[in-house]
């Protein structure tokens, strides 16, 4: 199937949930609602017609202008994007989901936005997810066993969000 | 050595304790078997036999540092990892020695600006004896490395101390010979004059 099709059979079963698609781009993708995204993911890799049976990966992006005087040319709100590129095997035919978060939940500094998680769909979306969690700073609801898996356990701070700030010192070693 | 010369047969030799220790210490420079990234496979092809290192004593990478006198940190020292290179460091016996190899662990390398895991240089975990840079180095660099060390190692003055009292002049410097333009200070500036004459612009 192609992707029109693929999105079409989710709008078609979720409706609002499917909140925004682009189809041109090289890799077309469907924005999803994350309230809903467990749902979703078992439905793509369920229906027979879709059967994504693979999660290529899990990726967290950080749209955020650091220099205020590109903040109004920049073309974006600040937010946090969750991105899963899907593979099927059976069908040969991809998509990629994404969802639209908030840098932090509730606005609140320090309160990671939440997702579901989707490793009871997907198992490899297990290491992928604490990987997202550790950079990123994603907290996924759900999750078995939810602990930074690339930096030290007691890292503060989540490196790849533009905002972050490389620490002074770290057991004693200057940082920068 | 006045007073012992000629006394013995031909082929004794007289040294003092210290020079014949220093000797035997510097051409059995045991390095740990140790590496953290591409500057690893740097260090082993040194050890390989085209540039083979057991040429300095220095082949056998021992596999614990409690046998070993060299510590090479080969690679990208993180954070996460700096913890386990200093306690290493500590495990290994007096006297004992730290060659840097590599841009990442001179200085943070290519790490040093947006590397937020990357410690910005090795000597702020371990005290760095040679300095071996490049990205990564040779194994001819990293072996004038291992004779930097060689020299330290025969600078040392107290048996038991680690560290020389004075610092070795190095024997073996980088020097190259010059082209004959060049290596006369007359000649150069003719030549010079010469290469501006040659980089004017010519009016067409």
């Amino acid at each position: 199937m192609g992707a029109a099709e693929i999105v079409a059979a989710l709008e078609e079963r979720f409706g609002p949930a499917v909140t925004g698609k682009k189809l041109d781009a090289i890799d077309p993708f469907a924005t999803v609602d994350p309230a809903r995204l467990v749902e979703i993911g078992t439905f793509l890799r369920d229906d027979p017609r879709l059967r994504f049976d693979l999660l290529n990966c899990i990726s967290g992006v950080d749209y955020l202008e650091t220099d205020p005087k590109k903040v109004a040319k920049a073309g974006f709100e600040p937010h946090l994007e969750v991105v899963y590129h899907l593979s099927s095997f059976a069908h040969k035919h991809r998509l990629v989901l994404k969802l639209i978060l908030p840098r932090w939940k509730d606005g609140v500094e320090g309160q990671l936005p939440e997702v579901p998680t989707v490793s009871g769909i997907w198992s490899t979306a297990d290491w992928h997810e604490r990987e997202t969690f550790d950079l990123c700073g994603v907290m996924f609801t759900g999750h078995p066993d939810l602990r930074r898996i690339l930096l030290a356990e007691d890292w503060e701070g989540y490196p790849l969000r533009k905002d972050y700030e490389f620490p002074l010192e770290y057991h004693g070693i200057r940082g920068r | 050595m006045g007073m012992l010369e000629g006394r013995w047969e031909e082929g004794f030799v007289t040294t003092t304790l210290e020079q014949a220790i220093n000797w035997a210490r510097q051409g059995s420079l045991w390095p740990m078997t140790f590496g953290l990234a591409c500057c690893a496979i740097e260090m082993m092809a040194t050890g390989a036999s085209r540039y083979d290192i057991d040429r300095f004593g220095a082949g056998a990478f021992r596999a614990t540092p409690r046998q070993a006198d060299l510590m090479i940190v080969a690679g990208t020292v993180n954070f996460k990892m700096a913890d386990r290179v200093r306690r290493l460091y500590n495990q290994m016996p007096e006297p004992k020695f730290v060659i840097a190899m590599g841009a990442c662990t001179c200085g943070g390398g290519p790490y040093y600006k947006y590397g937020y895991n990357v410690v910005k240089g090795v000597d702020l975990v371990v005290p760095v004896d040679v300095y071996v840079p490049g990205c990564p180095p040779r194994p001819e660099a990293l072996l004038e490395g291992l004779m930097r060390v060689q020299d330290k190692v025969r600078g040392m003055k107290e048996l038991t101390r680690g560290q020389p009292l004075q610092m070795p002049i190095p024997k073996r410097s980088g020097s190259v010979l010059l082209p004959d333009e060049l290596a006369d200070p007359q000649k150069s500036l003719e030549f010079l004059a010469e290469n501006k004459e040659k980089a004017k612009p010519t009016k067409a």
